[in-house]
């Protein structure tokens, strides 16, 4: 895992940052852009999303109708996404399209044509998208209780937006918020694969060395106030069945008990990784965690998932409770706190630690499994904090004391850190 | 023991004494193993008063086995951080988890046990009858699932084995006992049935040898096949609205049946299926319904050639103030195909991005040892990674266009759509045909 990475930056700001795996003759291309949802501001919510699918539209070089099929020739696969940090966008192809690859991001930060009836025609798309995840009970809590966790930073909104920005939002709106972020000097590029470092990055230099930098201004963002008191939010709607979801305020990756938080959670709900790109394709060994015990192999609940993930600012960790037919929410959300309070009050046992820390080394070697995912973790760790964090996970996690754990139990899982989410079912009508 | 020659994947596939199929590939890229072990024990083996009873076993075949509680093999797994799925398809229930090299030899002990000797403790029964009860609700509360499980009752009929509901509903998983759960295990787990693959920085023929001591002594005659009946004849234009008026957003599910795995024609309808919705962004559907005309999230075509002759679906998520026009689009790209063919670019550039695409697919162990299954299960040889390529480079234009013409025809479509949808507006046009 200790593999090497080739640093550079270019006169223009652009952060390059370049590992050899010669494992398959293929490249994945990563090019990740430090502004994400939290960067949005009132009326403006989800123009970082919306902005991320307009930079697949063509642009000076790449007309529109010559974007369909020009990494697909090369068998390789694109996509992007946009979260509370970030906006990224990815190629992984065969390695001799690499060139193409770095001509269609450097395209992509400096020349997108915006076309007003483009920006129209994914207003539409993107309040289906918006539509389509209102369809999912569990995504509407998760929206609601994040909205309630946090009353005054901005990862309280969601990053596909409010309903009302996304009707009202125009194409100026969209155009400036690209012009103002997607500058070499607020960009990492990514390369991992079958390729050679400094013909890789003779390449970055022809396609991006003539980029001109910009000055990105950021608005203050208000840090979270410390939550003084439990808070709940009930949404009553048709449906079969029953969710809870509990949230408190996580640390940050660079807080001191971010990693103790990660063994905490591994202990709770099974060992997920760090990897938002991987790590939800594969369930979590969780069938010994706690939570597992106390909610799921005793019928109350049909499913618990933790969910820690690494950010720039202190997020949530949120613990998604599907309940079974038939039990009620507040006896499920009563065992749930019982077990937290256990562990709040006396910590883990070491077995549970050692088990935990092993179950997280497999996962970075599982995720380790793909040029796509190195590549990741280096753009993502790098836009959050610093790619030197990659190599030193491992060591984190067995850093990580008996302590550590409990000291962070007692801190973040206490009574008045929680926000509690309930989704009561309706008889559904129809 | 046969091995692959030339320079692909070159697997080793060895049968066991008890007829039990082992392939092992050794791949270097982690210190990993990815196990799947694929037995033929999907739904269509569903007694047609017990739907859901395959994928009932394959949610508690793994809570405890004759000599291991569930705990122990709860914290065996856990203890080195291996998570296993037991996933469930048409004719298959497999078990699939990634362990570390070292922890090989334990795992697939466990994983053997568990095969051969599940034991479906009572409580465990009790306790995941109520997860699937929950699960079935949630798809009974989803437009997506509705639409899908919907379009394929309507095309093979609510008994026919590719028509039934997977999970099976509320009333047929309520009359599942372990008793049942015995008598499926013991009427289609056997080693005939097995086929085990793996995939890691392994020795092929340690790793063989080790699964054919954790496999030893299992002996069973070889189930038979299942007795599925032909995909219906096609009929005419069928529309069906589920209203769920609670939600936000309509699934529309489109199709057809379409042709057998085994069919020579099989690399036509796949460089098909990739020109209509799947090529870039969702070929030309994605072209029309999402990018020009801004309806839709999502839009895509699916192909299931398979035993007999599987779905080919079309699949969209749109306002429902824009179905009827999503769903004239739909008819419009098919017949617009089906009437035309393919460009000579259109099959050109679909082929150099299937053949160019392989080394993807195949780069980690759960890509190859899942394509390594599917080529065991249709019997496509060792080789078949070799010889893709030539099979998909050898298909013309007018091939393509044939499987079009024979299949999309939307006078015999049968259309589902779930959400907050009442059924089409007046004045819609008939279906294209």
């Amino acid at each position: 895992m200790a593999a090497r990475v080739h640093e550079e930056v270019l006169d223009n700001g652009l952060r390059v940052l370049i590992q050899e795996v010669h494992t398959a003759p293929l490249a994945s291309v990563w090019c990740w852009y430090r502004v994400g949802s939290k960067d949005e501001a009132p009326g403006l919510t989800g123009v970082s999303h919306w902005v991320e699918h307009m930079n697949f539209k063509g642009t000076t070089n790449i007309p529109r109708d010559k974007v369909k099929g020009i990494i697909e020739q090369f068998g390789g696969y694109w996509n992007g996404y946009t979260w509370i940090d970030q906006t990224t966008y990815t190629e992984t192809a065969t390695r001799d399209a690499l060139d193409r690859m770095l001509f269609i991001e450097a395209e992509r930060m400096a020349s997108c044509l915006y076309d007003p009836a483009d920006c129209e025609s994914e207003r539409t798309v993107i309040i289906s998208e918006l539509q389509g995840g209102e369809n999912d009970p569990d995504t509407l809590l998760d929206q609601e209780l994040t909205a309630a966790a946090f009353k005054a930073h901005p990862y309280r909104h969601p990053t596909i937006g409010w309903l009302s920005d996304l009707e009202t939002m125009t194409r100026a709106d969209l155009y400036a918020h690209y012009r103002r972020f997607y500058v070499p000097n607020n960009a990492t590029l990514v390369i991992v694969g079958d390729v050679e470092t400094s013909d890789a990055m003779r390449r970055v230099v022809q396609h991006f060395a003539g980029i001109a930098p910009g000055e990105v201004v950021r608005r203050a963002v208000t840090r979270e106030p410390a939550q003084l008191g439990e808070r709940r939010v009930t949404i009553s709607r048709e449906g079969t069945t029953a969710y809870l979801k509990l949230a408190c305020h996580a640390p940050a990756v660079g807080d001191a008990d971010f990693f103790a938080m990660l063994v905490l959670d591994a202990v709770l709900t099974g060992a997920k990784g760090v990897n938002l790109w991987a790590s939800f394709r594969t369930p979590p060994p969780q069938r010994s965690a706690r939570l597992y015990r106390a909610l799921v192999n005793t019928g109350l609940a049909s499913s618990v998932v933790g969910g820690l993930v690494p950010t720039a600012e202190p997020f949530l960790y949120t613990i998604s409770c599907t309940a079974t037919a038939g039990t009620p929410l507040a006896r499920l959300e009563e065992a749930a706190l019982a077990e937290l309070e256990a562990v709040r009050r006396d910590g883990v046992t070491p077995a549970e630690r050692d088990k935990a820390v092993h179950q997280l080394r497999a996962r970075l070697v599982f995720e380790n499994d793909s040029m796509t995912n190195i590549a990741h973790q280096l753009g993502y760790f790098e836009t959050i904090a610093s790619w030197r964090l990659v190599p030193s996970l491992l060591e984190r996690i067995e850093a990580v004391t008996l302590e550590q754990v409990a000291a962070a139990a007692a801190e973040r899982l206490k009574p008045p850190n929680w926000t509690i989410g309930w989704f009561e079912p309706l008889p559904v009508s129809s | 023991m046969t091995a692959a020659t030339g320079t692909g994947l070159a697997p080793v596939r060895s049968v066991l004494d008890n007829g039990a199929v082992v392939i092992a590939k050794r791949s270097t890229t982690t210190p990993a193993v990815t196990i799947h072990a694929s037995v033929a024990a999907g739904t269509v083996f569903d007694p047609v008063d017990r739907t859901g009873l395959a994928h009932f076993v394959s949610r508690t075949i793994d809570r405890g086995t004759r000599t291991r509680p569930a705990d122990a093999i709860a914290e065996e797994l856990d203890g080195r951080g291996v998570s296993l799925t037991a996933n469930i398809n048409r004719h298959a229930l497999s078990l699939v988890c990634t362990c570390l090299v070292e922890d090989l030899d334990p795992i697939l002990g466990v994983l053997a046990d568990i095969v051969m000797h599940p034991a479906f403790p009572e409580q465990e029964v009790a306790t995941r009858r109520g997860e699937i009860v929950t699960l079935i609700r949630q798809d009974e509360d989803n437009p997506a699932a509705m639409a899908a499980e919907g379009l394929l009752a309507d095309l093979y009929g609510p008994a026919h084995g590719y028509g039934r509901r997977p999970r099976g509903s509320v009333e047929s998983v309520e009359t599942i006992d372990r008793a049942a759960l015995e008598r499926f295990h013991a009427a289609r787990f056997a080693p005939g049935s097995l086929s085990l693959v793996m995939v890691g920085d392994i020795e092929p023929a340690a790793a063989i040898d080790a699964a054919g001591a954790a496999l030893a002594g299992w002996r069973a005659p070889a189930p038979p096949p299942p007795g599925l009946a032909e995909a219906p004849p096609r009929s005419g234009r069928r529309l069906r609205v589920i209203e769920m008026m609670n939600k936000a957003q309509a699934d529309i599910a489109y199709g057809f049946t379409s042709i057998r795995r085994a069919d020579p024609a099989f690399y036509a309808y796949w460089l098909m299926n990739n020109i209509l919705g799947q090529y870039s962004l969702g070929g030309r559907l994605g072209d029309s319904i999402r990018e020009r005309q801004g309806m839709a999230y999502y839009v895509f075509s699916a192909l299931d050639a398979n035993v007999i002759a599987g779905p080919m679906m079309v699949r969209a998520g749109v306002s429902p103030a824009n179905v009827d026009r999503a769903v004239a689009s739909i008819d419009e790209e098919l017949a617009k195909l089906a009437a035309e063919g393919p460009t000579e670019t259109e099959v050109a550039e679909s082929k150099q991005y299937l053949i160019g695409s392989m080394p993807r697919n195949l780069e980690t162990n759960i890509g190859i040892a899942g394509f390594l299954q599917t080529a065991e299960f249709f019997g496509l040889g060792l080789d078949y990674d070799l010889r893709v390529p030539a099979l998909l480079r050898a298909v013309t234009r007018d091939e393509v266009h044939e499987a079009a013409r024979r299949t999309l025809v939307p006078a015999h479509a049968a259309v589902v759509v779930a959400g907050p949808y009442a059924g089409p507006s007046s004045g819609l046009p008939p279906p294209l045909v």
